[in-house]
């Protein structure tokens, strides 16, 4: 909301600077978020009368003129302008002036002839016709020939102000005018409110309710609406005073009625709308819902096609305005308007933000309504036009007005006691304090020992119990006195983490152990994301929620998989020259459990990764999740299948189960994939389905004694064919090696000359202990035997 | 010179030529081995008078144990001088670099989040997790936002129907806490939120944490005294809070609450923008409506809640000026945080 510090001097003696103005309203809650000092900049601009214009020797379109600039002296100036004349008084920027866009002036030479300054048009000193007639004209600014010479032109055209944006919270949509800061202000202030002038002077023989019916068929959308006649109007220029106020505001001053209209919406922040009553077919008046595909043209000129969810003001044959968006072209007010049907209501801002939005139309009144009128305001709007009318003394006013208002005003009365205010404080704020600032802030207050009753003014409709009455208390109050206790008074509680949220930190801590770097990537991902992966039509990861507004297309589909996000994320690092790396995010992915969605979707914790690099291989991400999920759970079988995902590497990828549980996958991204995405390198990638996976974590920690007794190692070499995986040969392995095997592991694998084409060399060590006793060579030999001949039996294997 | 001095003395000279301790060993063989020189002499003992039997063979003896101490001594410098001799076989350049598998780190985002729960927790606050999918319902009018509030403006939602869509904030976390307990309740509601938003300050997805405590005579002193302590483990012991009037639907009183500026400790600056104030957070004493929309009796119990951006935080902290860095994970970024 922005206000001028002239104007809020109207209704309060306000006796700080600006800047403390600016503190005391952001300690009571209105934020200033920016001060500006209107043509405070503008210097040695002043006022000087034109003696001479000769020809400039060298240039034809230059004059030399001589002025009269008071105390400065007589001053030479060379001008281009065509609008002056000897006697003249006109603005002139000396040496050393500021101009109002802050440019500077210096005593200079124009073809060879010296030119102490510059003549200034109104554009110079930021202003046009609104502010000083003849200030919008394409040349000098030509002022009153009655001013003193040699003054300031800022202090002689009252240039200078001070504005003040204000941030107005939506609770407080009474603040949005300058009598709802100005009452702000004088509160905070502690000095007297001076309300506005709103008598007008009636013609008991004019009566609007003889001339026009109004009939409100929308109660729920409108839920005052006032109407008043004014005939015989005058339309003209508006006076000074009200042009300059307009402009200051941005707004540019059309009629006298137009600007009542505008200067009611920001003095009293009530939308005003003026009909010309000729144009009222029927003389009648109906608030109605329009009727579906119902057309009405807006002073715009623009064409809407409406709907019932739409709120319109009409004749007995069409609608004349939008409510509380914009009056209808149709009945406008013209130059030869002669009689004038006020409007001033209250709409409910629901309504009129739905309109506004689907129909894509906005307006001051619109934005004004949807952050909500109170119904006072309605009367007070009303009245103030009114006075205005009277003041300009341009129409004669009807003695009668229709007034629908559904509710009865009257003021709520909040009954609490003084005990529950301070106790929402925390602090005991002095009885006599918080009469005085209830009843700063217009509040009727009634305080009998503990009790406190409140009467609240009925432009407050925020206010509905005690905590309303404490923030206004404390804000005004000071929050410096609120004193820091901890929960002095509660109960003590233990703050931890469940066992389920313990377990996502020591998974982070693995894997940042193991060199990854945690990303955080998008939620929302592009839909052609799902077809460049290759994500099957038919699977669970093409079935997507879809954002209805998107900020873009890249952003529109909750994502059902991280797999395209983390490889998107690596791709962006190699084009960095952050040629290799270790990464993964633990987040959410959200799959419906119907389409369209009528229901929580399943949002479910998903584990991405990806390793890529020189180092990088299969195996080194192999070891990293072989290591994951032994740490995490113990003692459970996970058996490597190979993958057929279509963005995996055909034989490079495996799906990671546990009896049918599938519990992720992983592997080299599918080279032609990595290439559309941007990457000629191998990106080792994969995705764990956490919350399968963490169903399987074992919690505690399971502890078996050491052995006392000695443990004997053997080495194996066998040669198979290359087809026989690792897994089936430790499984005949394990199978046949007998109770005192405790573990096998494969420590070097040749392929090459030394070996037959289509075979491969393969060594195991095989680990004997007992927790009985110690094993002899001959039970280990015979185990040794027996593993052997299984292996050539079962897959083929020649010892080496 | 009798005989024990010739010995001893001849030891001693030959004692000195030796440079290798296998050498030395010889030599204690020849002179105090079982048929070394001196051993030798007590052979000779029968050809002694038996009076002189005695003594002559304590000298023998003594002979023996004093040639044997300047054989140990001699092993000891000999053992010495050969270690020095390994060690400086051994030696390597200290300032080579060291071997070590990288270590990663957790993104910046949840290094700060780790830190406010980890404050928050030591002050008896527990972590609720609620889903990012939320309804109209939970994100708004459990929290007195009704459906034709203009603080709905406040926040740009992102919608999948007219009911459900992205929470825009965490504070549905509030309304299922309140729902499934019973005071006291002290909880902490982290996660990620959408907006529509795109911008150097503003992220599509970014993330908060929702703080709440229900119990009796819950005040703004409260509120005040678990800010405080909060960000004096958050920046630094001598940052401080002011608390300004501001709105929020489901607090009131609300508040917007600064925080002193951590780089010039309020003297102004360009982080502060001059003022010597950041603003970090809002929070307020939970609305009435809200309270007993979710079933908690706003006669007995009252609540303070506080939501914050960890953005805003990590931003603040580590002077990172433009939120869409966090969420590009440039590798050369994301290892920045690797302090622990």
């Amino acid at each position: 909301m922005k206000a001028p510090l002239s104007w809020l001097k109207e209704y309060v003696d306000i006796d700080c600077s600006a800047e403390d103005l600016k503190d005391k309203l952001f300690s009571c809650g209105f934020e200033v978020e920016e001060m500006e000092y209107i043509a405070k900049n503008i210097d040695k601009i002043v006022s000087c009368k034109i003696l001479s214009i000769d020809k400039h020797p060298n240039a034809d379109k230059l004059s030399v003129t001589k002025v009269d600039a008071g105390k400065y002296g007589e001053k030479q100036i060379i001008t281009s302008a065509k609008n002056i004349a000897v006697g003249d008084v006109v603005p002139v920027a000396l040496d050393g002036a500021t101009l109002f866009n802050g440019e500077r002036i210096f005593n200079g030479e124009l073809r060879g002839v010296p030119s102490e300054g510059m003549f200034c048009s109104g554009e110079e000193l930021g202003i046009n016709d609104d502010w000083y007639k003849g200030a919008s004209v394409n040349g000098i600014l030509i002022l009153d020939k009655s001013f003193p010479l040699g003054e300031e032109v800022k202090t002689l055209l009252d240039l200078e102000d001070v504005m003040f944006d204000i941030n107005v919270t939506a609770n407080r949509p009474d603040c949005q005018s300058i009598l709802g800061i100005a009452r702000e202000v004088a509160a905070v202030l502690s000095k007297p409110f001076k309300m506005p002038d709103l008598t007008y002077t009636t013609d008991k023989n004019i009566s609007t309710v003889k001339t026009v019916k109004v009939s409100d068929l929308a109660t729920d959308l409108c839920p005052r609406y006032v109407s008043h006649l004014v005939k015989d109007i005058k339309i003209e220029e508006s006076p000074l005073w009200m042009k300059r106020r307009l402009f200051r505001m941005g707004i540019r001053s059309i009629n006298n009625v137009v600007d009542i209209t505008n200067y009611v919406l920001l003095e009293i922040g009530q939308p005003m709308h003026a009909f010309d009553l000729s144009n009222i077919e029927g003389n009648e008046i109906i608030v109605r819902r329009a009727n579906e595909n119902e057309k009405i043209v807006t002073l715009d000129e623009k064409e809407f096609i409406l709907s019932e969810n739409n709120l319109v003001i009409c004749d007995s044959v069409k609608p004349v305005a939008l409510a509380g968006v914009m009056g209808g072209l149709n009945s406008e007010i013209k130059d030869d308007t002669k009689d004038v049907l006020f409007e001033s209501a209250k709409f409910k801002r629901d309504n009129i933000r739905k309109t506004s939005r689907a129909l894509g139309q906005r307006s001051d009144s619109s934005s004004r309504f949807e952050k909500g009128i109170d119904a006072y305001t309605t009367e007070i709007g009303m009245k103030r036009a009114l006075n205005l009318i009277t003041t300009l003394k341009c129409g004669t006013i009807a003695c009668d007005e229709y007034d629908l208002c559904a509710e009865k005003l009257v003021e709520k009365t909040i009954e609490t006691t003084l005990s529950k205010v301070n106790a929402v404080l925390g602090i005991d704020v002095p009885k006599d304090e918080i009469k005085n600032i209830l009843t700063k802030l217009n509040f009727k207050v009634e305080i009998n020992g503990d009790n406190l009753t409140v009467k609240v003014p009925l432009y407050r409709e925020d206010m509905e119990s005690y905590p309303d009455i404490a923030e206004e208390i404390i804000r005004e109050y000071g929050y410096s006195h609120i004193t820091p206790t901890l929960l002095k008074n509660s109960s003590i509680t233990n703050g931890k983490k469940t066992d389920s949220q313990k377990a996502v930190d020591n998974v982070k801590t693995f894997l940042t152990s193991l060199g990854f770097n945690e990303i955080i990537t998008y939620s929302f991902v592009s839909e052609k994301d799902y077809d460049l992966f290759g994500f099957d039509k038919e699977s669970e990861e093409h079935k997507f929620i879809k954002i209805i507004n998107p900020i873009g297309e890249d952003m529109a589909v909750m994502r059902t998989s991280l797999l395209p996000s983390i490889v998107k994320t690596v791709v962006y690092n190699q084009n960095r020259q952050n040629d290799s790396g270790r990464l993964f995010e633990l987040a959410k992915v959200y799959h419906p459990k119907s389409l369209p969605l009528n229901d929580f979707p399943i949002e479910n914790n998903v584990l991405s990764f990806s390793v890529f690099g020189e180092k990088e291989d299969f195996f080194t991400l192999k070891g990293v999740i072989e290591k994951l999920l032994s740490n995490f759970a113990y003692g459970v079988d996970f058996d490597y299948i190979s993958c057929d995902y279509k963005f995996m590497h055909p034989t490079r990828s495996a799906i990671i189960k546990s009896g049918d549980k599938i519990i992720g996958y992983f592997g080299q991204l599918n080279p032609i994939l990595a290439e559309k995405v941007g990457s000629d390198k191998p990106i080792l990638c994969g995705e764990i389905f956490y919350d399968v996976l963490s169903t399987l974590f074992v919690p505690k920690i399971v502890f078996s004694n050491i052995s006392k007794f000695p443990t004997v190692e053997r080495d194996i070499a066998i040669l198979v064919d290359e087809t026989i995986t690792c897994k089936e040969i430790t499984d005949v392995i394990k199978e046949s090696a007998g109770e005192n095997l405790i573990e096998v592991s494969l420590f070097d694998i040749y392929q090459g000359n030394q070996v037959e084409k289509g075979k491969k060399s393969m060594a195991f060590n095989l680990v004997y202990n007992s927790q009985l006793r110690t094993l002899n060579v001959e039970e280990i030999d015979a185990s040794i035997s027996d593993v052997l001949s299984a292996l050539k039996q079962k897959v083929g294997a020649e010892l080496r | 010179m009798d005989i024990f001095e010739q010995l001893r003395e001849k030891a001693k000279e030959e004692i000195k030529t030796v440079s290798s301790s296998k050498e030395l060993n010889d030599l204690k063989v020849k002179y105090v081995g079982k048929s070394g020189e001196i051993t030798a002499l007590l052979r000779g003992m029968k050809d002694i008078p038996a009076e002189e039997r005695s003594s002559f063979g304590k000298k023998v003896n003594d002979l023996k144990d004093e040639v044997s101490t300047i054989f140990d001594e001699k092993e000891n410098v000999l053992k010495e001088n050969e270690l020095n001799e390994k060690y400086k076989r051994e030696a390597i350049d200290i300032t080579l670099p060291g071997k070590c598998p990288e270590v990663g780190n957790l993104h910046p985002l949840n290094l700060v989040k780790n830190q406010i729960i980890d404050a928050f927790m030591g002050m008896g606050f527990n972590i609720f997790e609620g889903p990012e999918i939320d309804t109209d319902y939970y994100c708004f009018q459990a929290l007195n936002i009704p459906k034709d509030h203009p603080a709905r403006d406040m926040q740009d939602t992102f919608y999948f129907t007219d009911n459900i869509l992205l929470r825009p904030h965490t504070s549905p976390g509030q309304v299922r806490t309140m729902e499934n307990n019973k005071p006291p309740i002290k909880i902490l509601s982290p996660g990620r939120v959408y907006r529509a938003d795109d911008d150097a300050s503003h992220s599509p997805m970014f993330h908060q944490i929702e703080g709440l405590v229900i119990d009796k005579n819950v005040s703004l002193c409260d509120l005040k005294g678990l800010l405080d302590e909060f960000v004096r483990i958050m920046f630094d012991r001598e940052t401080k809070t002011r608390f300004r009037p501001s709105y929020f639907p489901f607090t009131e009183p609300s508040v917007e609450v600064d925080v002193t500026c951590c780089k010039c400790h309020g003297k102004g600056c360009n982080l502060c923008k001059g003022t010597g104030w950041i603003e970090i957070l809002g929070a307020g004493i939970v609305n009435k409506n809200v309270l007993e929309m979710s079933g908690i009796d706003s006669n007995v119990y009252s609540g303070l809640a506080f939501g914050l951006g960890i953005e805003r935080i990590a931003m603040i902290k580590y002077g990172i000026s433009d939120i869409r860095t966090l969420f590009e994970n440039n590798v050369k970024f994301l290892k920045q945080f690797n302090r622990r």
